[in-house]
């Protein structure tokens, strides 16, 4: 099948909807010929012009209250923040208006839009431009959390993100951009709300999110060669969260290995976790449910200090085989 | 636009002066020397440069005193050299290691020396603006004497902590000078296309701020319109609104193939606006400034960077516990 990189997934299926309705339009900063921070937008101001490509002045308070306006009133729009860590001035646009309005309405209003946010960390650009803010978000009922983990999944989920009624905040890990994998041309949809098991196993249940799915995958690998034989299980998406899959698969193993980039303490995989122990899977554990996120600090600048703030698939095969006593 | 300014106007010692020009040498070696580590792999991450601004860092910094202090944004070098900050440090914070400026946790768009009044570079565009205003109030409140000058860019001013800050700090009346570097560009954006008034200047009148427009590569004129701003706030009459147009020669960041503008407009600011060498003409035509004197600066300017250089590459990584330290105070 064709190969094209996670980049390329997201800018084909924010095109192919685009191309099916004129209520769909892009907003954000330096997304015309610049193409955005990340070369996202590529190509997309030549082909749907400036008025459905909406170069924005940089004024993320602004720019995400339009995109809710606008939603609310008929538009479909996908909102590029340039940075996900910028969101915070877009804050109020999402947690008090767009996640609320249809609620505080009396179930009389949608708000249909996309966030894009690019985030975690791995490029050397510190605390401020790095963080993975995306258990945040999950808090606030009303917003809808996706986190897609290679190409593929990427564009099902931004098409079933874009014709999704509600906000829906798309994180999209910066280090993931540029790494290819097989995508077909034609349309297609992953629906919100479906886990996808990577590798199935039979010891360890690794529930993993984002890049993590990647560094698991690799750990699983070397931890085949040791007779250790895990299961990658990516929710893609955190709300709504596919339990089911999940719980499964750790009444299969009867172990739990979480993984996540965003720093351990509130992380969302601190509410897997809570999901798992409280179910009927927990009467199935051979072991305590573990976790492995970022350390509690800013995203440091020097490469070293930075890779020691986040899981690596090295910290995930120690954890796995501190999880078979091995 | 007003850029007027002579060296007879100024009240500048000749010494000051070629301090001033050696500043400028100072950023743009800086940055020309960043550009060759980069490109040698050994920079991480992005970084923006600020070569072709040289005039608005340091002319904006001559009037403040070491108390007075400045924000930055995420194109900070030149801002940090002109306030004072060591570039043997901050080249050491760019290599990321334990001697730069941050301890090499920073890197480009941290960097930041409280000792000399810098507040900081930036990662988050106008941040430095509601800061700048609040280190301001600090000054009036505790009646310390300083002032603090915000620098910014265009793109800058169409946030809404640009128009928050601006109108805070002048119902406060505080001791704050609004710095807009305008270099005509967001990262792409032109700020013609971005905002609908000729000059940023504008803006100020919202506010009730007195502002202008300069010419931001006349080193002198920089200079003397900062005087003006610093003058008032240390006389309690309030902020500042300046505007000073200058030009990036490089691209945004280091990924940029600078589309949304023509080679001709870079040729143009680089051949006839060239901050350094407007300076340094004045200076060699009013027999401040000979040629070899020049070629000695230059001399200096090197021997200081290779020094520069060779302090962060022989300077040691952060320990890997540094990761959790200074996280609370
Ligand atoms: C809040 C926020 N939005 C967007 C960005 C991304 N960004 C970094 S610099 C920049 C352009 C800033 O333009 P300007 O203020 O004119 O400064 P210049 O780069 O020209 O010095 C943008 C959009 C950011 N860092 N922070
Ligand atoms: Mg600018």
């Amino acid at each position: 099948m064709r190969e094209i990189t996670y980049s390329e997934a997201i800018r084909e299926a924010m095109s192919q909807e685009m191309r099916n309705n004129q209520d769909v339009f892009i907003m954000g900063e330096d997304i015309g010929v610049y193409g955005g921070a990340f070369g996202l937008t590529n190509g997309m101001i030549e082909e749907f012009g400036p008025e459905r490509v909406r170069i924005t002045p940089i004024s993320e308070a602004a720019i995400s209250g339009c995109a809710v306006g606008a939603a609310m009133t008929g538009m479909r729009p996908i909102l590029e923040i340039q940075f996900s860590d910028f969101i915070m001035i877009a804050m109020d646009n999402i947690v008090n208006q767009a996640a609320k309005n249809r609620y505080m309405f009396g179930g009389k209003a949608k708000v249909p839009v996309v966030v894009r946010l690019p985030g975690g960390s791995g490029a050397g650009f510190a605390a401020q431009h790095s963080q993975s803010l995306e258990a945040w978000m999950t808090h606030v009922p009303g917003l809808k959390v996706v986190q897609p983990s290679n190409a593929y999944d990427a564009k099902g989920l931004m098409k079933a993100a874009i014709k999704d009624d509600n906000p829906v905040l798309f994180y999209e890990h910066k280090m993931l951009y540029p790494v290819k994998g097989e995508v077909p041309e034609e349309e297609y949809e992953i629906p919100l709300g479906k886990a996808d098991i990577k590798k199935s196993g039979t010891d360890i249940s690794i529930v993993a999110t984002g890049i993590m799915v990647n560094r698991a995958m690799e750990a699983a690998a070397e931890l085949e060669n040791e007779g250790i034989n895990v299961e990658v299980i990516d929710p893609r998406t955190l709300v709504p969260l596919d339990t089911e899959t999940i719980l499964e698969s750790v009444k299969k193993t009867s172990r739990v290995l979480v993984v996540y980039e965003a720093v351990k303490r509130g992380g969302y995989g601190a509410e897997i976790a809570s999901m798992i122990a409280e179910s009927d899977a927990f009467d199935y554990l051979d072991a305590p449910i573990r976790r492995l996120g970022g350390v509690a600090a800013p995203i440091p600048y020097n490469p070293e200090l930075e890779k020691a703030a986040v899981p690596q698939v090295n910290d995930i095969i120690k954890e796995c085989r501190k999880l078979m006593n091995k | 636009m007003s850029n007027a300014a002579t060296l007879k106007s100024s009240s500048i010692t000749p010494e000051k002066l070629k301090s001033m020009l050696y500043d400028m040498m100072v950023i743009r070696n800086f940055e020309e020397t960043l550009k060759k580590l980069y490109q040698q792999g050994k920079i991480h991450g992005t970084m923006h440069l600020c070569i072709g601004q040289e005039a608005t860092a340091v002319g904006a910094c001559v009037p403040l005193t070491k108390e007075d202090k400045i924000t930055s944004t995420h194109r900070g070098h030149g801002h940090s050299i002109a306030k004072g900050t060591d570039v043997m440090k901050m080249m050491a914070e760019l290599l990321g290691k334990e001697t730069g400026t941050c301890k090499g946790k920073g890197g480009s768009m941290h960097i930041a020396d409280l000792d000399v009044g810098n507040l900081g570079a930036n990662g988050i565009v106008c941040a430095g603006l509601p800061l700048g205003t609040g280190a301001a109030l600090t000054s009036k409140m505790k009646n310390l004497g300083y002032v603090v000058l915000c620098f910014f860019g265009d793109g800058a001013t169409n946030e809404g902590a640009f128009h928050e800050s601006l109108n805070l700090a002048s119902v406060w009346k505080l001791p704050v000078i609004f710095f807009c570097e305008n270099n005509l560009y967001g990262m792409s954006g032109s700020i013609k296309e971005m905002t609908n008034i000729e000059n940023i200047a504008e803006r100020g009148a919202a506010y009730g701020i007195p502002s202008e427009t300069i010419s931001g590569n006349d080193i002198l004129t920089v200079v003397e319109a900062v005087e003006r701003a610093v003058e008032r706030a240390r006389n309690g009459e309030g902020p500042t609104l300046i505007e000073a147009h200058t030009y990036r020669w490089e691209g945004h960041s280091r990924s940029d193939a600078r589309k949304y503008r023509t080679r001709e407009e870079e040729k143009d600011w680089k051949k006839h606006r060239d901050p350094i060498a407007l300076f340094k003409q004045k200076l060699i035509e009013e027999n401040i400034l000979t040629e070899e004197e020049y070629g000695e600066m230059e001399k200096k300017v090197q021997t200081l960077m290779d020094n520069a250089v060779e302090f962060a590459v022989n300077s040691k990584a952060p320990d890997l516990d540094t990761l959790m330290t200074d996280i609370y105070a």
